[in-house]
Parts: C-alpha cells; sequence; structure tokens
C-alpha cells in the first residue's frame, strides 16, 4: 500500500526503515562478512581451509560428535515437547494453564544456571553421586558429566521449552473436532490421534525440529561446562582455535561452514513452512 | 471431549509432568545448596547457613558485575528498541517485498550462531577500539536483542488498521505527529514484550561477552562463567537462586498483570 502515501510521508518511512538498517549493515553484516572473508584469506588466498573439512579427521569428529549430539537432542526434545505442549493444550482448566507456565519458566531462566545446576547434580562428587555412594547402590562415582550424555542431557533440558512451546502455537491451530469424529466412526484412541492429530501437527513438527536442530548446532555454553573439553561440538572447537591457538584461517573457515550449513537447513524449511510465519513476523 | 479420558491421553499427561520434573527439578536443588554451610557445593547437613549470600554482598566483585551488567543490559535494550521499533513500523506502513527483506535481514542476528558472530564483532571492534568498553559490549548486544523488538512490534501492529494512519492525516496531523501520537502508542505494548526479551538476553549472554570483554567490564555471567570454570562454589549457587527467584517473580507478575488487563478489557488472552 505505497500508493497512497504522499512525498512527506514516505520520506518518513523510509528514514524509518533505512536508518536501522544502515546501522545493521555496518556494525553486524560487515563484521560478518569479515568471518567469511578471513575464511578465504588468511593464511593464505583460497579455499585451503576449506580441503580441511575432508582431509583432516580431527575435524570430521567434531563435525560427527556435532551432528550426532543434535540429533539425539532434537528427537528427545520434539518427543518430550510434544507430549508437554499436547498435555497442556487439552488438559481441562488450570492443570493445562500449570504445565505451560512451567515450560515458560524454564524457557527464561539461564543458560549458565541451568548448566551449574546440572554440574550441581552431576559431577563424580555431586549430589546424584554422592546419594548413590551414601545408599550404597555404587561403590565408584559414576560418570555422569565429560561425556555426550551430560551434553545432551543438557541440551535436552534447554531445548525443550523451543520445541514445545512452537509446537503449542501449532497444535492451536489445529481442528479438534476431527479426533472425535474419528473415533465416531470407529477408530480406537491411539489411531485417531496416529491417523488423524499426527498429520495435522507434521508440518509444526517438522519446523519446530528444524529449528531446535539449527539452534543446537551453534550451543557453545551447555557442551563447553557439561562436555569438559572432553566432548567437543563445534562452537566450542572454534573458539579453541581463535583463543589458544590463534588459528583464524580454521576457526573462520568452520565458522564460515555453519553458517552456511545453517542456511541450508532454513532453505529446505522454506519448503514446508512460511519463514515470516517461523519467525513471527506475519 | 471424549478424548480425555483415554487411557493414552492420561499416560501422555503422565509424561508431561515427568517433563515438568526434569525441567523444574535441577532448579530446585539450586536452593538448599545455596544454604549449606559448607565451603564446597554439597546438601546442607542439618544445619542451615546464609554465609554464602553475605559472601554476595560483602565481595565487591559480584556486586560490579551485577553493575555491569544492568549497564550493558539497560543500554543494549534502549538502542534495540529504537531500531527494532523503526524497522517494524516502517515495515507495517511501507509493506512491499523490499521493506519485506529488510526485515528478514533485521532478523538475522536470531539465527546466525553466536560463536560466528562472534567472531565478526571481535574483528572489527578490534579496528574501532571497542574491544572491553561498554559502547562495545551494548551495541553487539543490541545487534543481538533487535530481532526480538521487530518481531514483537510487529506482532503489535498487525491488527493495526493502516487507515488510521490517513484518519490522523485527514484530521490534519503531520506525517510525524500521526506516527507519535496515534501510531507508535499501537505500538507500545510489542515495544514492551519486545524489551523484556531484549533485556533478558543481554542479561544472560555469554559467548559474545567472552569474545569481546575481558576485564574492562565484567558482566555477571561472566563471573559465573569463571566461577565455574575456577573454582566451583556455592556463592554461584546463592547467585543462581537470587536469579531463579526473580525470575519467577516477573513471570507471575506479567501473568497477574495479563489477568487483570483480561478483566478489564473483558477479552480473552493468551495465558
Amino acid at each position: 500500500m505505497t500508493a497512497d502515501m504522499d512525498a512527506r510521508t514516505r520520506r518518513v518511512y523510509l528514514v524509518l526503515l533505512l536508518a536501522p538498517l544502515f546501522l545493521l549493515a555496518f556494525l553486524y553484516l560487515y563484521p560478518l562478512s569479515r568471518v567469511l572473508w578471513l575464511s578465504v584469506t588468511v593464511p593464505t588466498p583460497g579455499f585451503g581451509n576449506f580441503e580441511r573439512l575432508f582431509t583432516s579427521s580431527g575435524i570430521q569428529n567434531v563435525i560427527w560428535t556435532t551432528l550426532r549430539i543434535c540429533v539425539f537432542t532434537t528427537a528427545l526434545a520434539l518427543l518430550i515437547g510434544y507430549a508437554v505442549a499436547y498435555a497442556a493444550l487439552h488438559l481441562r482448566g488450570w492443570r493445562g494453564e500449570l504445565l505451560l507456565f512451567f515450560v515458560l519458566l524454564s524457557f527464561w531462566l539461564s543458560v549458565l544456571i541451568r548448566a551449574f545446576a546440572w554440574l550441581t547434580l552431576l559431577q563424580s562428587r555431586g549430589l546424584i553421586n554422592t546419594w548413590l555412594m551414601n545408599v550404597g547402590i555404587i561403590d565408584a562415582p559414576l560418570t555422569l558429566i565429560r561425556n555426550e550424555f551430560g551434553v545432551v542431557l543438557g541440551m535436552v533440558h534447554y531445548m525443550i521449552p523451543y520445541a514445545a512451546l512452537p509446537l503449542y502455537a501449532n497444535m492451536k491451530g489445529i481442528d479438534t473436532r476431527l479426533v472425535p469424529a474419528a473415533r465416531g466412526l470407529g477408530a480406537s484412541p491411539v489411531q485417531a490421534f496416529l491417523k488423524v492429530y499426527l498429520p495435522m501437527s507434521l508440518p509444526g513438527l517438522i519446523s519446530a525440529g528444524i529449528l531446535t536442530f539449527i539452534f543446537s548446532l551453534g550451543f557453545y555454553v551447555t557442551p563447553a561446562l557439561l562436555g569438559g573439553g572432553k566432548t567437543i561440538m563445534i562452537s566450542e572447537y572454534i573458539a579453541v582455535q581463535i583463543n589458544e591457538t590463534l588459528n583464524w584461517g580454521l576457526g573462520s573457515m568452520l565458522a564460515t561452514s555453519l553458517l552456511l550449513a545453517i542456511f541450508a537447513l532454513l532453505a529446505v524449511l522454506s519448503f514446508f513452512v512460511d519463514l515470516r510465519k517461523v519467525f513471527g513476523v506475519k | 471431549m471424549d478424548l480425555a479420558p483415554s487411557k493414552p491421553f492420561r499416560i501422555t499427561v503422565f509424561g508431561a509432568w515427568l517433563a515438568i520434573l526434569f525441567l523444574t527439578l535441577p532448579f530446585a536443588v539450586v536452593f538448599p545448596v545455596s544454604l549449606t554451610p559448607q565451603r564446597y557445593l554439597s546438601l546442607p547437613d542439618g544445619e542451615l547457613s546464609l554465609r554464602h549470600y553475605q559472601t554476595l554482598l560483602q565481595d565487591p566483585s559480584w556486586i560490579l558485575s551485577i553493575r555491569d551488567s544492568l549497564i550493558v543490559a539497560t543500554g543494549s535494550t534502549l538502542v534495540a528498541i529504537v531500531l527494532g521499533t523503526m524497522t517494524a513500523l516502517a515495515c507495517w506502513r511501507i509493506s512491499s517485498r523490499a521493506s519485506e527483506l529488510v526485515r528478514m535481514a533485521m532478523l538475522a542476528p536470531m539465527i546466525v550462531p553466536s560463536i560466528v558472530h562472534a567472531l565478526g564483532f571481535y574483528q572489527i571492534w578490534a579496528q574501532l577500539g571497542l574491544l572491553d568498553t561498554y559502547l562495545g559490549l551494548i551495541l553487539a548486544h543490541a545487534m543481538k536483542g533487535t530481532p526480538y523488538v521487530v518481531i514483537s512490534v510487529s506482532a503489535a501492529l498487525a491488527n493495526v488498521d493502516l487507515r488510521l494512519e490517513q484518519a490522523a492525516r485527514n484530521l490534519g496531523a503531520t506525517a510525524l505527529q500521526a506516527l507519535w501520537k496515534v501510531i507508535i502508542p499501537a505500538a507500545k505494548p510489542g515495544m514492551a514484550a519486545g524489551s523484556v526479551f531484549a533485556f533478558a538476553l543481554s542479561w544472560d549472554e555469554l559467548v559474545v561477552t567472552l569474545f569481546l570483554s575481558s576485564r574492562g567490564v565484567y558482566t555477571l555471567p561472566r563471573k559465573i562463567w569463571d566461577g565455574i570454570q575456577d573454582n566451583i562454589n556455592p556463592a554461584i549457587a546463592a547467585v543462581a537462586s537470587l536469579m531463579i527467584v526473580l525470575t519467577v517473580i516477573a513471570m507471575v507478575v506479567r501473568i497477574l498483570l495479563a489477568r487483570r488487563q483480561a478483566r478489564l478489557a473483558a477479552v480473552p488472552t493468551e495465558p
């Protein structure tokens, strides 16, 4: 609806549009492009850094670890998030609201505090090991952190609200009258769910899944603390390249690859849903 | 609905409550640990002590890091509100393909992993002399917070009729007056919601902070991070307990306000 605007109004709104864009370009896109630039110019111009994706087994290890952890995290967060969203929506009265309250609470709580809480519980002299040894179930402490188990646990804990909240929003739009209709036609509760409800919630499930996976890929704090330097995901690996070995070529190449992977996933996502809807601007 | 009493549904509900236990129990454990009389992480054994809360009050480094976090979070929230609201207003009014593209570009910091833009900020901030300064951290956090303001202001404006602006103009307002007196008031709830997001994001931000600051600006997440790495002690549990309590209070206040508003307006709102 630009036709009905006079020149003055147009000018006002163009300034409103272009001023933030200019700042974003200078303070965000320019720094970002610098990372991309470094990946093909440091230490020597060319794609030498990217070749290491195919030749270095250390890097491939980190990538596989990252992918494995993200797949487990996404699958578990979706499963649990789906159950929570479903229950929150279909429970009558205060129970559903209470469920949602706890999900939102968890959503707002700090990522560092989560990791700290898990460390308190899972360390070798943490509460769980101390308790198990006092009761006499185990003699030596279990290794619950500094491995993939600890990282996945912490990440699932973080990602459940990120899966549950979009799923909840999506399920709200589903016409639930179809389920009793299926039941009336003789379907068992499980059949009605699998054949009617689940297919209708599939677009929401796919977009929540891809978003959860994208967020998981870039995780830094949780894997760094619960992986304890043993289980290393790509973000922490990049940080080590920059902070400890000052290897900007390798670090920026991995950052660029991570970014490209995420944009590729978003492109896939855009086949299933309108991206503007996913990010809440439509 | 005859879906409710079925056995699979009851199992799902049971699973959902188990999930809630999983989500909340780790946080609940932090409280007793913060009251331990010991110097190491442990559950209090009979005796309770407030010594770790005392540490927070007496050790100036905790107070200073809270101050730094407040400065950075407030500054970056203000910048994010201005940038985000401008973008959302312009996209709402102009509504063309080009403005859609601008809006998607403004959302980029939400999608790009922190480590990736942390490297970029580090490079450019080093050139500009912004490393380890309040301004440097405020600008970087503001970039991360702006998308959330764009989203919530866009949501608030989604139901505002474009003709409202026209009506104001026909009644003699200039374009700026219409913007200031008619449209921005309509955007205010979105600005408020977006600022909560931007503030919380900056308050909790660690990855970019780790790259951009060292000792000059030392935020609370940075202090907690260093505490966990070097010497994990119950003072962190005390800080964590306070932050959890503040979050719960903020949420309850928000819900009560929403209820009151809903009662006043007599239209249902989201829980």
